[in-house]
């Protein structure tokens, strides 16, 4: 059969198989401090540093809530067009772990802050809507470290009680490019607003993926499996690949697939059940007595949205009608805030020579090259918006050619050089003097007389010779457009 | 000065303010007692070197400004003191030695008062005999073999047998009002948010409010003045106007309607008790009171209700236990096998029930039927509170339905215990205040205590009403010093 | 009703307690007889009662977003059993 390669289907004999995938995204809030204690969040600090009497659960300790991380759900939930919840209850997930010292997390289970939403995803076939469940505040745990001692685990907790963001989506997702296009996006409307770094190395950025399979056509959602904490988008697609084929083979050889939960491991490329059945857990939620129900008026909510910055949907919409870039244009540039923000900047000191296009590609190609290369964030771009827009106003008015400019763009790079400076010091300024090209050209013709006359009798071919030596002569200096012409003119 | 362990906390400021006597006197003068009584085990944890030290810095440089100055006092070792051992009454805790101080007891040494040490309770506060304790019973000072209630039941004895002046304990369901009732003592459970939670060993966080005990009613307003204050620490603190309840307090109670809720009369409830409480409400009168028959139609429901409350919230509260950050650990193979044996061993026989029952009423498929059933009722019975005091002021019952009973008679039956708490969990569930005062004696000559339960931050009136029942009733406390060799 | 020993069990598990059959019969028994007096809330009807979960009459603080707390490590590690500098120690987890 012919497949649409926009799906992901499963086959087996005469059966196809669609593959049903929801994801519960945990994202770090971004706050000084934690969710119901005032230690410091910050990653990578010294093991138990930022500890305090409250996220190591001394007796009698209690939690008192942050406000800032109560109004990051809430805009988030705002950049999700969702629900909000002006009354939210915390609730008590209780079990035992090294890394959870209270023996149960704070989280919201019947009442979360936020209700459903929707994100946009924007697929090479068209936008596709993926409903969003619910956003819940909770705390994070603490890490348990198995590698550094062989007869014991340590345990640091440091990132216990940081605030999370739990965001559930509904099952509407049906590839692994639709999981992967739903994170991006969920990643780009959080940092757009500042309530999630979406760091995936630092574990700002986690989810647990629900898988389930079904026969294409069915409308009977199959039983799922949760692959626990994958934290990195490539990872998830390596999951639901592995476990949507482990279900389906199941299914097949007519065995029953156990609601359960799985883990994903990354060495093995495969998934794992985590916990064994005898040992099934129950949470025993029940409202949290040492908190009250979260309420927030009106008046707070309204106050949250009037600070909601241009999200990437708008963004995009405006940058096709602004700039007249192409909706894939559009989509590159929007992914990321400080993408968007770059391009601004570049197009704005550009000025006069303003050419979209060339800015555009400049940063698209040259520039996203160099990053992926470099491993880096724009925002930490080698290059400076300024430069760029330098670089490119050169191109624009003659002074220099496009592939000078790729050479200085390359040097541009040691510590985001003036590319003005560059032309100067290096003497890479284009010769557009005609004199002194026809001089240049003249001395060549003379050179290669053979050639020429050659030329002259019919072989056109070997025009492109005599540009590209005019080219090696000039040291690449030579205006093309000019040398083309004189050469037209001489030979 | 002989007397000076016998004198009431007022006149023990009042003197050393005079200068009649210095802290340290009054600080040895109480360790001296404490030393003598070691066979009523009240103390978990003695810090007497470190109280006289303490003494004679005050001393030296004096602050007469204070509420407490000098003034010597033991606690509850459920209130966690910096750098001081503190148990909870178990054995998971033993050789936990706080960073931190709570809230209420850093109040108290604000105003000037000195650690004596720290006081012996049931375990996490769970049990109304104090003997669940792992330090072992408390013997009453009323007579040998006594139980002195529970579960601040090492603060009751120490305050009846004059080894502190005054203490403070906790309430979750009777814990301050039923002791100070078996040992012929002041007690007071304030409205839920009005002492801060912070630093107190948690048993179930929505009933749990620490309190003052005192030998009577003036000093018990003293330190309800000192303890109460709004705490940012803890999300249940309540920001009300906080009176300076021993300065505004008044005998004049005239015109005030009392309640009297008929529900209380509960089947088996002994002549002397119904005694207590008809010459209660004659003394009320006396005062100029108006009595009112009023009606809590759900109070027989209280203890189940409760029962099912508490254990839920402590089975969550004691998760921490568990051998990894502070307090006992046994050694296990492996993590589950260390949790398992370090809270087998480490926990008493009441608090694994405890635990056990409250994992059972929130565990899934009991929890709509348990859990929430009881806050469903537990919701009913505050309406009955709110019906009623549109009606009263106050209302009065007595605080147990029996005088303190012997070590070891109801341990084999925990629901004979927890029926001690009948009249007093109530209050509790209901987020209100509540006095215990003595009032009598029954047939062994044993105390008997009378409860009034005010409005929600009417604390100054339920003082009031005390204080000039007080007056009437005139009851002196039998303390013969038996256990002295 | 009664809650027999495989239940008791069950608890046992979930509350990280462990017993031995002895007393997980004293167990059953003394829980038995507990929700025998608990069975009584059954006779109230409670269908449009809504549930009071705090009595506390007040709507939930919000603090601001400061870092207050230091580096407390040694206080926080002091009262660990098993003793260690840098980290709280338990045994070996294995995944």
């Amino acid at each position: 059969m012919t497949k649409d390669n926009s799906e992901y289907l499963i086959e087996r004999y005469n059966n196809i198989y669609e593959v049903v995938i929801g994801l519960e995204v945990h994202a770090q809030i971004t706050s000084n401090s934690k969710l119901f204690s005032s230690s410091s969040t910050t990653f990578g600090a010294e093991p138990n540093t930022q500890v305090s009497l409250v996220d190591a659960a001394f007796p009698g300790m209690l939690p008192v809530i942050n406000e800032y991380c109560v109004k990051q759900a809430i805009k988030t939930g705002i950049g999700l067009k969702a629900q909000i919840n002006k009354r939210s209850v915390f609730d008590r997930k209780n079990y035992f772990y090294a890394d959870l010292p209270q023996g149960y997390q704070i989280s919201q289970f019947k009442f979360p802050i936020v209700g459903e939403g929707t994100v946009i995803l924007d697929m090479p076939n068209g936008p596709k809507e993926v409903g969003i469940e619910r956003l819940h505040l909770e705390q994070d745990a603490g890490k348990s470290i198995h590698d550094m001692d062989p007869q014991n685990t340590l345990v640091d907790l440091n990132r216990s009680g940081v605030a999370l963001m739990e965001i559930v989506s509904k099952p509407d997702m049906r590839t692994p490019d639709e999981v992967s296009a739903y994170v991006k996006k969920l990643r780009s409307i959080m940092r757009y607003l500042g309530t999630c770094d979406g760091n995936m190395q630092e574990g700002s950025l986690r989810a647990d993926v629900n898988i389930s399979v079904r026969i294409k056509g069915s409308d009977v959602l199959g039983t799922r499996c949760e692959i626990k904490n994958v934290n990195s988008i490539k990872f998830m697609q390596m999951a639901i690949d592995y476990e949507s084929n482990r279900q389906v083979d199941l299914i097949q050889e007519g065995k029953t697939i156990d609601q359960e939960t799985r883990l994903f491991d990354t060495k093995k490329n495969e998934t794992r059940s985590m916990r064994s059945k005898e040992d099934a857990h129950d949470y025993r939620y029940f409202p949290d007595p040492d908190l009250l129900p979260l309420e927030v008026t009106d008046e707070f909510i309204e106050k949250l949205k009037a600070d909601i910055p241009e999200l990437p949907d708008d963004k995009k919409k405006r940058f096709i009608d602004k700039y007249k870039v192409s909706p894939y244009e559009a989509t590159i540039l929007v992914s990321d805030i400080d993408t968007a923000k770059y391009f601004e900047e570049v197009v704005a000191k550009m000025g006069k020579n303003l050419d979209i296009k060339l800015a555009v590609n400049w940063i698209t190609s040259e520039l996203f090259a160099v990053l992926n290369n470099k491993n880096l964030e724009i925002s930490q771009s080698p290059i400076s918006s300024k430069n760029l827009s330098k670089l490119i106003n050169l191109i624009k008015n003659g002074t220099i050619s496009g592939k000078i400019a790729k050479t200085i763009f390359e040097l541009m790079m040691d510590g985001d050089q003036d590319p003005q400076k560059i032309v100067e010091e290096k003497g890479l300024k284009q010769e557009s003097d005609p004199k002194a090209l026809e001089a240049l050209i003249d001395k060549i013709i003379n050179d290669n007389r053979e050639k020429a006359i050659e030329y002259k009798q019919g072989k056109e071919k070997l025009f492109g010779f005599f540009v590209g030596q005019a080219m090696k002569v000039s040291g690449g200096k030579a205006n093309p457009q000019l040398i083309n012409e004189i050469l037209k003119k001489k030979l | 000065m002989s007397d000076i362990i016998s004198l009431t906390l007022v006149d023990l400021v009042k003197n050393i303010k005079d200068k009649k006597i210095s802290s340290e006197e009054t600080t040895k003068a109480f360790i001296d007692r404490g030393e003598k009584s070691r066979n009523l085990n009240t103390y978990i944890t003695e810090d007497f070197s470190n109280a006289l030290l303490k003494a004679k810095a005050f001393d030296q440089k004096p602050n007469f400004n204070l509420k407490l100055p000098g003034i010597p006092m033991a606690v509850k070792d459920l209130f966690c003191t910096n750098g001081v051992k503190t148990t909870a009454g178990s054995k998971i805790l033993n050789n936990f030695i706080p960073p931190y101080e709570s809230t209420v007891t850093q109040n108290i040494w604000n105003e000037g008062a000195i650690l004596l040490g720290k006081l012996n309770c049931d375990e996490f506060a769970m049990g109304s005999s104090n003997e669940t304790s792992f330090f072992g019973n408390v013997q009453s000072p009323i007579d040998k073999d006594l139980v002195p209630g529970g579960s601040s039941g090492g603060s009751a004895s120490a305050l009846a047998a004059n080894i502190t002046p005054i203490t403070i304990g906790t309430d979750t369901g009777g814990s301050i009002r039923q002791p100070a009732s078996f040992t012929g003592t002041v007690g007071l459970k304030p409205t839920y948010g009005s002492c801060s939670r912070y630093g107190i060993v948690a048993f179930a966080s929505s009933l749990d409010q620490a309190g003052p005990m005192s030998k009577n009613v003036k000093d018990c307003a003293l330190l309800q003045e000192i303890i109460s204050t709004y705490d940012d620490k803890d999300s249940t603190s309540i920001d009300f106007k906080r009176n300076a309840y021993s300065k505004e307090l008044t005998n004049n109670i005239k015109g005030k309607k009392i309640g009297i809720p008929n529900e209380y009369r509960v089947d088996g409830m002994p002549k002397e008790i119904e005694d207590l409480w008809s010459k209660g409400i004659e003394y009320a009168k006396d005062c100029g009171a108006k009595i009112v028959e009023i009606s809590l139609p759900h109070t027989n429901y209280a203890l189940p209700t409760y029962y099912i409350v508490a254990p839920a919230e402590a089975s969550s509260n004691l998760a921490r236990y568990d051998g990894v950050k502070y307090g006992f650990r046994s050694k296990g193979e492996n993590l589950i096998d260390m949790y398992e044996k370090t809270r087998s061993e480490g926990f008493g026989e009441e608090v694994q029930r405890r635990i056990m029952i409250g994992t059972y009423v929130l565990s899934s498929g009991y929890y709509d039927a348990y859990y929430l059933k009881a806050q469903k009722v537990r919701k009913l019975i505050k309406n009955d509170f709110d019906e009623a005091y549109k009606k009263v002021d106050a209302i009065i019952t007595p605080s147990t339905p029996s005088a303190a009973f012997k070590i070891g008679e109801k341990t084999n039956d925990p629901v004979s215990m927890y029926l001690n708490d009948i009249f007093t969990v109530p209050v509790n569930l209901a987020g209100l205040p509540a006095i215990s005062i003595p009032a009598g004696v029954d047939a062994k000559g044993y105390p008997l205590g009378l409860q009034i339960i005010g409005k929600a931050f009417d604390e100054q009136n339920i003082l009031n009403i005390a204080y000039a029942m007080e007056e009437k009733i005139e009851f002196k406390n039998k303390i013969t010093d038996w256990w002295i060799k | 009703m009664t809650i027999d020993l495989k239940t008791i069990k069950h608890i046992s598990k979930l509350s990280r307690i462990s017993i031995d059959d002895e007393k997980a019969k004293k167990l059953a028994g003394d829980m038995n007889s507990i929700f025998d007096f608990i069975e009584k809330l059954n006779e109230l009807n409670t269908d449009n009662v809504e549930p009071l979960t705090s009595v506390a009459e007040t709507t939930l603080k919000l603090r601001a977003d400061e870092v207050k707390s230091k580096d407390i490590r040694d206080q926080i590690l002091k009262n660990s059993p098993e003793e260690n500098k840098d980290f709280f120690v338990v045994p070996r987890v294995v995944e």
